[in-house]
């Protein structure tokens, strides 16, 4: 029997196994809405933006795993997807972005809501379509799928004209995908494997950096027992915080610009930087003439591209870090056995490294300073930290918020903190934390975020409350754009230009008429009480309105273009 | 350093502009750039020529690579190659140069295709540096246009690249 593009749309999904998509209708998607209206396989969630869609469907991917689906019209529907699509394509998240598109015999005629689409996505996607014939619409669909979940994960676009979900087609969803321009590296090369793992055996101050990477492979088990096998200190990028527990000994915090002092100071004495998924972002590496100086580098990462790109690296390892690291995790075994004894040394040579390290750590501890008077930023999210025993999904907006978030709280298990790392998007936690809600109803997710950030889109507020979604938002509320005012602050001789958000809307007022909870902290005693209260909603969103210190700073902070370890401290 | 990067890629529409946009998005360079289709009618290949460093010439391939559409990339600057270019070149003639001119396509084994009262049309092909000689050449009498298709170019290798 013959189904309609908009029919078969929704069958490639039934078979994909998706339960829930993100959209907003409109005219050229019109005929896959109307198919839609009826159907319980899978839920669409309906947004107040495209943009919304788009941030939670990649908060879902990043909680599940699983790719995150969005729905969306053409025209201006299209072109409010493209700052979320360009966020996931940053950071590598799995998202499968459905436009519809005017009729096929418009294209090019400036018809009404008419963009070019692909054109305008081509740089922020793994790969695009524009569908052109209902027949190839199954198979283009199952390789979107195919694309943005394996290798490096990416966004893919698929542009579908109102004409061709109209078609007639039959309708055989193919069984497996032939792409034979794509095949992703998986396995590592055993040579070069072998080489690191001698390299890491003779060095006396290794030091692992692990990124997003790790994430996105599931690998965190592996991790943990290749560092704890030889005792290797720890650090992760934004990305990577959760891919190795938190509260780990071995564990030094985030390194880079807002990183700890000793992250920054054993990466810039380490003898041998084992880089794991991760991508030696200028954020991370400050100046890159001097960044990890002493160091050999190996770097394990499933895309080519990113290795040699930034930094030189000695030993690179293509191919996925969770089966590269189960091979090195062997070829360690194997060198235990034929060492005997004798690898107790290899351990126990690290312990003036050890004692090096953690005398970095005790001297500069993330810090800062209670004055009684005025709410601490840093203090809400400790607060937040020890009120939600470590077990809350957090995630972040953009700015100082951000950072605080990721100093402050320790997150021991991968995919809990949800951030927008490589493009930084401001207006991104919010509706990320709504996806992470939508795909785990019975956990706590907590949105951190500013006084400028939330206001990027808060509009969902009203997709949060009608599907009652208990997503909370802890406004860090210092009336300023807090991480540029700091570099004012720093770098611009204290010229505050257009940085003060003076006029902001009375954030508990705004709760209360889109129908969820507003609370405020004013004081440092009404910080506990507000986080409790919010805890204790169940069924619709809540908005806590922290009144923080705006003088806050963030530290330590490397200013742009310097080494790692020449840190502001506090 | 010059570098001509062969690549096959999927013969559809919107691949030359995925192709071209990742040179423009990532910063690298296109001196010339020719698309054709292959003895395979699915596959086209593009010629590029480009200059860079090794580190971005490794990044440019590698980055192709990545793209869904290319099928394959070589670098054939690293291999014994052959390269031409076809050039159209329309050079005012008085009639006292007449045989200077002549004499000098005939020494480039370049052909006249088209002749006005005022102007030959010259064909010319070959490597860059010959298509160069030849303009420099008639360049005193007085070029009125010149059409260059940009540098094809094939690896001497018997092995076949598609």
């Amino acid at each position: 029997m013959k189904k309609t593009g908009a029919q078969i749309f929704i069958d490639c999904l039934i078979k994909e196994g998706v339960d829930t998509i993100f959209g907003f209708p409109g005219g050229a998607v019109l005929p896959i809405y109307d198919a839609l209206y009826g159907v319980t396989a899978f839920k669409h969630i309906l947004v107040r933006h495209e943009q919304g869609a788009v941030h939670m469907a990649d908060g879902y991917a990043r909680a599940t795993g699983r790719p995150g689906i969005v729905l969306v019209t053409s025209g201006p529907g299209a072109t409010n997807t493209v700052t979320g699509i360009a966020t996931a394509y940053m950071d590598s998240i799995p998202l499968v972005v459905f436009t519809g598109q005017v009729p096929t015999a418009l294209i090019g005629n400036d018809a009404f809501q008419e963009a070019d689409i692909i054109g305008i996505t081509r740089p922020c996607t793994k790969h695009n379509y524009l569908v052109k014939d209902v027949k190839d619409l199954a198979r283009i669909i199952k390789e979107a799928f195919y694309i943005a979940t394996t290798g490096r994960p990416g966004p893919v676009l698929v542009d579908m004209p109102k004409d061709v979900l109209n078609a007639h087609a039959e309708f055989k969803y193919p069984e497996k995908v032939e792409l034979k321009n794509y095949q992703p590296t998986y396995k590592g090369h055993p040579g070069q494997i072998k080489k690191a793992v001698d390299l890491i055996l003779k060095s006396k101050r290794p030091v692992i950096y692990t990124g997003g990477g790790v994430v996105l492979s599931n690998a965190s088990d592996e991790l943990k027992i290749f560092a704890e096998k030889l005792s290797i200190p720890v650090t992760n990028t934004l990305m990577g915080l959760g891919g190795f527990p938190g509260t780990h000994p071995l564990f030094l915090g985030m390194l880079g610009m807002h990183g700890t002092y000793a992250a920054n100071m054993a990466v810039t004495s380490t003898d041998c930087l084992i880089a794991i998924g991760a991508r030696f972002d200028d954020r991370v590496t400050g100046k890159v003439d001097e960044f990890a100086p002493y160091a050999k580098i190996i770097h394990v990462d499933i895309d080519p591209t990113s290795i040699s790109k930034n930094v030189r690296v000695d030993i690179p390892i293509v191919g996925d870090v969770k089966l590269v690291l189960k091979d090195m995790i062997k070829v360690v075994d194997e060198a235990k056995k034929a060492l005997g004894t004798d690898f107790k040394y290899v351990p126990r040579a690290l312990a003036e490294w050890h004692g090096q390290v953690n005398k970095w750590a005790e001297t500069h501890k993330l810090s800062y300073k209670l004055n009684g008077k005025t709410i601490k930023p840093q203090y809400v999210i400790e607060r937040i930290y020890n009120l939600t025993k470590g077990k809350a999904i957090i995630t972040t907006e953009v700015g100082q918020n951000q950072m605080w978030a990721a100093q402050f709280y320790k997150f021991d298990r991968p995919r809990t903190f949800l951030s927008s790392g490589g493009l930084g998007t401001m207006g991104f936690g919010f509706p990320a934390a709504i996806g992470a809600q939508l795909a785990f109803p019975d956990k706590v997710v907590i949105d951190i975020a500013g006084d400028g950030s939330i206001q990027m889109n808060i509009q969902e507020l009203a997709t949060a409350v009608q599907y009652k979604l208990p997503v909370k938002v802890a406004i860090l509320n210092n009336r300023f754009l807090g991480m540029v005012r700091q570099w004012q602050e720093f770098f611009y001789e204290k010229r505050y230009s257009y940085t003060c958000m003076d006029v902001a809307p009375d954030f508990v007022k705004v709760a209360e008429a889109y129908g969820a909870v507003g609370l405020r902290a004013a004081t440092v005693d009404e910080v506990d009480w507000v986080i409790k209260k919010a805890l204790a909603v169940k069924n619709k969103p809540v908005f806590m309105d922290f009144q923080v210190d705006p003088a806050e700073d963030v530290y330590p902070m490397v200013p742009a273009g310097q080494p790692l370890n020449k840190m502001l401290l506090v | 350093m010059r570098h001509t990067i062969s690549i096959l890629v999927d013969n559809e529409f919107g691949v030359l502009s995925k192709v071209a946009g990742l040179f423009s998005g990532r910063g690298f360079n296109i001196e010339s750039l020719c698309v054709a289709e292959t003895l395979d009618p699915q596959v086209s290949r593009m010629t590029i020529v480009t200059t860079g460093d090794d580190q971005v010439v490794e990044q440019i391939t590698k980055q192709l690579n990545k793209l869904i559409n290319v099928i394959k990339v070589s670098d054939l600057t690293a291999e014994e190659h052959i390269e031409r270019e076809l050039a159209m070149i329309k050079v005012n003639v008085d009639v006292k140069d007449r045989a200077e001119i002549l004499s000098i396509i005939d020494i480039f084994r370049g052909k006249v295709v088209d002749v006005s009262p005022t102007t030959y049309t010259i064909e010319m092909t070959g490597d860059n540096e010959k298509v160069n000689a030849i303009i420099k050449l008639l360049r005193p009498f007085g070029i009125k246009e010149i059409v260059r298709t940009g540098k094809i170019a094939m690896a001497r290798s018997p092995k076949s690249g598609k």
